[in-house]
């Protein structure tokens, strides 16, 4: 069966266990990990996971269901953490992260994990592989969505800009785009690198409906959701206003943890942070 | 002997309207070359199942993926210059490291098409093709052997090429002939030397086993449709006991037939040379037969090479 739906509160502590598994999936023993990009998509994928999608954890496989694709690859160990907090795999399964022979590589691929529906990595190509995803559920006429997330630094390659041009001209409106919109890149903030603004202009004039929402607001996120579902005969993009390591305040905004290692002291008061905040939730 | 000739992209294009009639999870891509590959003949028959891309060959390939991970199996085409090269990345990354069920034809590969010149003309798709792990690498002969090649690909799990000739070529190959994917297949026999070929170059080499017959000597011409597996311990075998072995390749010489064949006589002593495109890119010229001139892709060179290795 399809997993329950989860309440707002729910759905945030799904999100600040994700940030938490994260954390621990790049530990402090000196090796480097996304951690800003996967926190500051960590509510999109708990809202997508726990409440908005179709899917079933025991049943990766399950024809009906909805596909959600990490087109920013690099951000994967939140999806491995929501994959293992739902029950894809067991919990103790993250621990293995790019070990040698592990299911869980740093980047996705769906030859080796359960719940990952085609491999992402290369920058850019995640959207075109979505709308394949979208047309063949169309031709199927399973009636389910494709998710597909992006970031705002990820757009500056080319083909992110073929693809919507091809879902709009396929009215694939079983699609929904969401961009990752943190403002900051490996090397710095995006507008400075290479700015990849505005963003609502440049998908309305490519034929989508644009939707802006904060990042990190649960209920903020399953409206636009829910609006993406009445929009017919277009794609829709949310376009999420995020903070770059989100929940983690020594991280927050801060570009070197795009992909960097935490001392041995910063691990542990991100865990201190995200423990709080649990405790929070549960009170 | 009495020529036929076929053309290997209307082969393409109609068995994969037979095969869609077939199996209604077959679907095509095509990115605005459709009447060139013939990839159309698929849209007249199944307008939902075809998916025009436009000029832009990155995000057919990547679509292409998204169909395949959806459950479909889907034929992507246009020249080969663009389908091995421009979308390598994609072809890569989501569909050959996701194993998924994309099916690529590089038509008008090598020097085909005559006209366009070096930035039309695949002449390393082979080599690039199969230097990537779970590619599978067909370069039939002839229309009969294409169309088989198509089946066998739909057949295959995980992503394939398929190399296919602008114009029409000799059949040598008929539709009741059995098509082995990773077999090499000996079109005529021999005892003194072999002549292993693929696509347009089996017909010259077919042509040079006659004029080395006339000379007294006895070639044995190889087939190699399947380049990726390459039938290594077949090409041993088969190549046993003979005095030489030239391969002929409409293709530069690095990373093709010759290097396959090379590798797989290796140690045996067998002496070997080869027919194929030295480092250099094509150019336009008013027909195929010119370039094929040109760059010594032909009978006589092969028969020349064969005679030479025979001391003869």
């Amino acid at each position: 069966m399809a997993e329950a739906k989860k309440s707002v509160r729910e759905l945030q502590r799904l999100a600040t266990q994700i940030r938490r598994d994260v954390v621990e999936m790049i530990g402090g023993e000196g090796a480097v990990g996304h951690l800003g990009g996967s926190c500051s998509s960590a509510d999109v994928i708990a809202v997508l996971y726990g409440h908005k999608m179709r899917h079933r954890p025991e049943d990766p496989g399950f024809a009906g269901r909805d596909k959600f694709l990490y087109s920013k690859g690099h951000a994967a160990i939140a999806q491995y953490a929501v994959l293992a907090e739902l029950g894809y795999f067991q919990r103790a399964e993250l621990k293995t992260i790019k070990a040698l022979g592990s299911r869980l590589q740093g980047h996705p691929d769906r030859t080796k994990t359960p719940g990952i529906e085609a491999g992402t990595g290369s920058l850019g190509q995640g959207l075109s592989v979505a709308n394949g995803l979208a047309l063949a559920m169309r031709l199927d006429k399973t009636g389910r969505k494709v998710y597909c997330l992006m970031g705002d630094g990820e757009i500056a390659e080319g083909q992110i800009w073929e693809a919507a041009m091809a879902s709009a001209h396929y009215r694939i409106d079983n699609l929904v785009g969401i961009l990752d919109r943190n403002r900051l890149q490996a090397t710095g903030a995006t507008k400075d690198r290479f700015n990849t603004e505005p963003l609502p202009e440049k998908w309305r004039s490519f034929g989508w409906h644009v939707i802006e929402a904060d990042g990190h607001d649960i209920e903020a996120l399953i409206a636009a959701f829910d609006e993406a579902d009445t929009v017919k005969g277009k794609p829709t993009i949310v376009i999420a206003d995020t903070v770059k390591g989100k929940g983690i305040s020594f991280a927050e905004n801060v570009v070197a943890f795009h992909n960097g290692a935490m001392t041995k002291e910063q691990y542990e008061a991100a865990l201190a942070e995200l423990d709080a905040r649990l405790a929070e939730l549960a009170g | 002997m009495n020529k036929t000739q076929n053309s290997q992209r209307t082969a393409y294009g109609e068995e994969l309207v037979a095969l869609g009639r077939e199996d209604p999870n077959v679907v095509a891509l095509e990115a605005d070359l459709g009447k060139s590959t013939m990839s159309y003949l698929f849209g007249e028959a199944f307008p939902e199942r075809y998916f025009e891309m436009g000029i832009a060959e990155q995000n057919m390939m990547s679509t292409a993926a998204g169909l395949a991970a959806g459950g479909k199996t889907a034929f992507a085409s246009t020249f080969a210059v663009f389908a091995f090269g421009r979308p390598y990345d994609q072809i890569r990354q989501t569909i050959s490291i996701g194993r998924l069920n994309v099916k690529i034809c590089g038509s008008s590969a090598g020097l085909s098409d005559f006209g366009d010149g070096s930035t039309h003309q695949a002449i390393e798709d082979v080599a690039v093709m199969s230097a990537i792990p779970n590619m599978t690498v067909f370069t039939p002969c002839d229309a009969a052997e294409t169309r088989k090649a198509v089946r066998a690909a739909a057949a295959i799990e995980g992503p394939v090429y398929i190399r296919v000739c602008r114009n029409p070529v000799t059949d040598y190959t008929k539709a009741d002939d059995v098509f082995e994917p990773g077999k090499l297949r000996v079109l005529r026999e021999g005892g003194d030397v072999a002549l292993i070929a693929h696509g347009v170059m089996v017909d010259a080499a077919m042509d040079a086993a006659e004029a080395l017959s006339a000379r007294g000597i006895s070639a044995k011409v190889i087939n190699a449709a399947t380049m990726k597996p390459f039938d290594y311990e077949g090409c041993a075998r088969l190549c046993e006991g003979l005095r030489a072995v030239v391969t002929a390749e409409e293709h530069t010489f690095i990373g093709g037939l010759a290097s396959a064949v090379a590798l797989a006589l290796r140690g045996r002593g067998t002496p070997m040379d080869f027919v194929a495109i030295m480092d250099e890119f094509g150019q336009s010229a008013h027909s195929a037969n010119e370039l094929y001139e040109h760059y010594g892709l032909t009978a006589s060179a092969i028969e020349q090479k064969a005679a030479a290795l025979l001391g003869v």
